[in-house]
């Protein structure tokens, strides 16, 4: 449902918001029960690593894989290839089409109701998360911590980082039992 | 640099505290904290006016940092001021303007002036302020950037892995939204900044309290009110143009339709009178909620009104067993305190006539070093006027301030 930025339950701003570059939050258009069933296939293995490293040495192949991926994950996700993928840890919500690239969202600008506060026409990607999270019974996901990410992995494809097992940092096992031997912040 | 004292927790045992906020929150005394905006100009004069005008009534003062994306004067500068006017600073810091280099660069350099806490938060988005044609960095989120300073701290190491060749001490903090959606998971959510190292939150204006109590009772349920001390923010509504904006402007701040229509329903002239009133009173009825450890005060531009609101609360000038203890401990730890800059301040706090506020031109004013006799008479005299002053109950006090502290 389309609202317009002055006429929201909370009144942010004056006017529509104007042009500019910053991401806009995409509500996915794929479940997360069906996604993780697609992900069980694509987990990490002997045969995945092979076809990963085929298509690192193959420049060609590799811009080709990667185009691809970007049309489908773009479609479904609103996927900017980041090259680090946390759509497993939100519901299969992506978190860099948040204005504020947060991997661990909410901010606290998103009004009661759940609207952007930077696109108030729009629902908070993060809220999206949660709601769909819970749906699909996988809440606990989002008690995780997810590291910075590498900003020079722009543009390249996650899935072949993924099946490198270049992911292995990215989050934490599960915020709740954190104490003082969470894992640093460094990934090096 | 930073306190390196040691305070009394409740029942008796030590335990290391980072700053004099630290200390107040670990001996289970009530903190208040407030907020000083920075001006739009090159000059502290007029942060140093509002130091002096809270000093005493108040634990730790935070400096914004580019609130509502508007350029102000830097946090670390104003907190450098509030070092020297003897009010302990809280130095905020958002990712919205800086990478990950310049973050860790100004936590260390926090650190090394001696600012003993910090505020780590996202930030509101650049389309908010005055320079919507900047970028947004936004390369670390506020819980990354929590759990950055907590390695710098506790293992003094970068996000690189580098050794830092001296750790920094500061008092972790950040912020949090009790209001904002998804109300159910605000709780966990502040589970994961203190996961990731925070130890005070000051939390977003609370004028809708039970629904602030709900989400203290998923917070204790969580047991995160053990682990981190939470403030709860609070702020006087000047008058209905103040109100309207902070309905409108401010991201992430929800007014009930019920303080609205209580504050519409006040002629115009008695707006800002009724604002201090339901201050005082959301104060008082955050403090009867288990687990709030202190409030963090917001008068945006009218800083004149803490003490009274203060005052109505029932909280009055800061307790002086609980500053005086802080301070000695503090003098002999920091290099800062034995020139006789925070004691100077300590002691002109616990004296029952304010300092008026200087109208301008103060810039510059360094205390002389005290001698430690000069410094314990102070102590001495002032715990004398306290007693006195407390026994007089809180009439006297308001007597003495005619309106707002002058």
């Amino acid at each position: 449902m389309r609202r317009d930025a002055a006429s929201s339950p909370s009144g942010w701003g004056g006017g529509p918001p104007a042009a500019d570059a910053s991401p806009r939050p995409f509500v996915p258009r794929a479940s997360p029960r069906a996604m993780s069933r697609l992900h069980r296939v694509m987990e990490p293995g002997r045969a995945w690593s092979t076809v990963a490293r085929l298509l690192e040495a193959t420049p060609p192949l590799y811009r080709v894989f990667t185009w691809v991926e970007r049309l489908v994950k773009g479609w479904l996700f609103g996927c900017r290839m980041c090259g680090q993928c946390a759509l497993p840890t939100t519901a299969y919500t992506c978190p860099q089409t948040c204005p504020k690239q947060l991997r661990n969202g909410p901010c606290g600008g998103v009004s009661p109701e759940g609207w952007c506060e930077v696109f108030p026409e729009r629902r908070c990607v993060w809220v999206v998360a949660y709601e769909r999270a819970e749906r699909a019974g996988r809440i606990t996901d989002l008690r995780r911590l997810v590291r910075p990410i590498d900003q020079r992995k722009w543009g390249s494809s996650s899935w072949v980082n993924y099946w490198l097992g270049r992911d292995n940092y990215l989050w934490t096992a599960d915020a709740e039992r954190a104490t003082d031997e969470l894992p640093l912040v460094s990934v090096r | 640099m930073g306190g390196s004292a040691t305070s009394a927790l409740p029942d008796g045992r030590e335990q290391a505290s980072f700053s004099r906020l630290h200390a107040v929150l670990l001996g289970g005394q009530f903190a208040v904290t407030a907020e000083i905006g920075p001006p739009r100009g090159a000059t502290l004069a007029g942060i140093r006016r509002r130091a002096r005008l809270l000093r005493g009534w108040i634990d730790a003062a935070n400096i914004t940092d580019g609130q509502s994306a508007v350029v102000r004067l830097a946090s670390w500068a104003g907190c450098v001021a509030l070092l020297e006017e003897g009010v302990e600073p809280v130095m905020q810091l958002q990712c919205r303007d800086r990478n990950r280099i310049a973050l860790q660069a100004d936590l260390l350099g926090a650190a090394a002036v001696g600012i003993p806490n910090v505020l780590l938060l996202t930030g509101d988005h650049q389309r908010f302020g005055d320079h919507p044609d900047a970028r947004g960095v936004f390369d670390l989120d506020s819980v990354q950037l929590i759990w950055t300073a907590r390695t710098m701290r506790d293992h003094g190491r970068l996000l690189s892995g580098r050794t830092l060749s001296s750790a920094p001490r500061w008092f972790i903090g950040a912020v949090e939204n009790p209001f904002a959606a998804p109300q159910r998971y605000r709780a966990e959510r502040l589970g994961k900044k203190v996961a990731a190292g925070a130890q005070f939150v000051q939390t977003q204006f609370v004028f809708d309290v039970p629904a602030f109590a709900r989400w203290m009772a998923r917070v204790r349920e969580l047991g995160l009110h053990e682990r981190c001390f939470i403030l709860a923010g609070v702020g006087p509504v000047r008058s209905l143009r103040a109100l309207e904006h902070m309905r409108r402007e401010v991201p992430g701040l929800h007014v009930p339709e019920a303080v609205v229509r209580r504050m519409h329903a006040m002629p115009e002239d008695r707006v800002a009178e009724e604002g201090i009133a339901l201050c005082a009173e959301i104060i008082q009825q955050v403090r009867d909620i288990p687990g709030v450890a202190g409030v963090h005060i917001m008068a945006f531009g009218w800083e004149e009104a803490v003490p009274d609101i203060l005052t109505r609360a029932g909280l009055g000038q800061r307790s002086q067993a609980g500053t005086a203890a802080v301070a000695a401990a503090e003098l002999s730890h920091s290099p800062r305190s034995a020139r006789g800059n925070a004691p100077e301040g300590e002691a002109a706090g616990r004296s029952p006539a304010p300092s008026p506020p200087s109208t301008g031109g103060a810039d510059g004013l360094a205390s002389a070093p005290m001698s430690l006799a000069q410094y314990s008479r102070r102590l001495a005299w002032g715990a004398q006027a306290a007693r006195l002053f407390r026994r007089g109950a809180g009439g006297a006090q308001t007597d003495r301030l005619d309106g707002y502290g002058r």
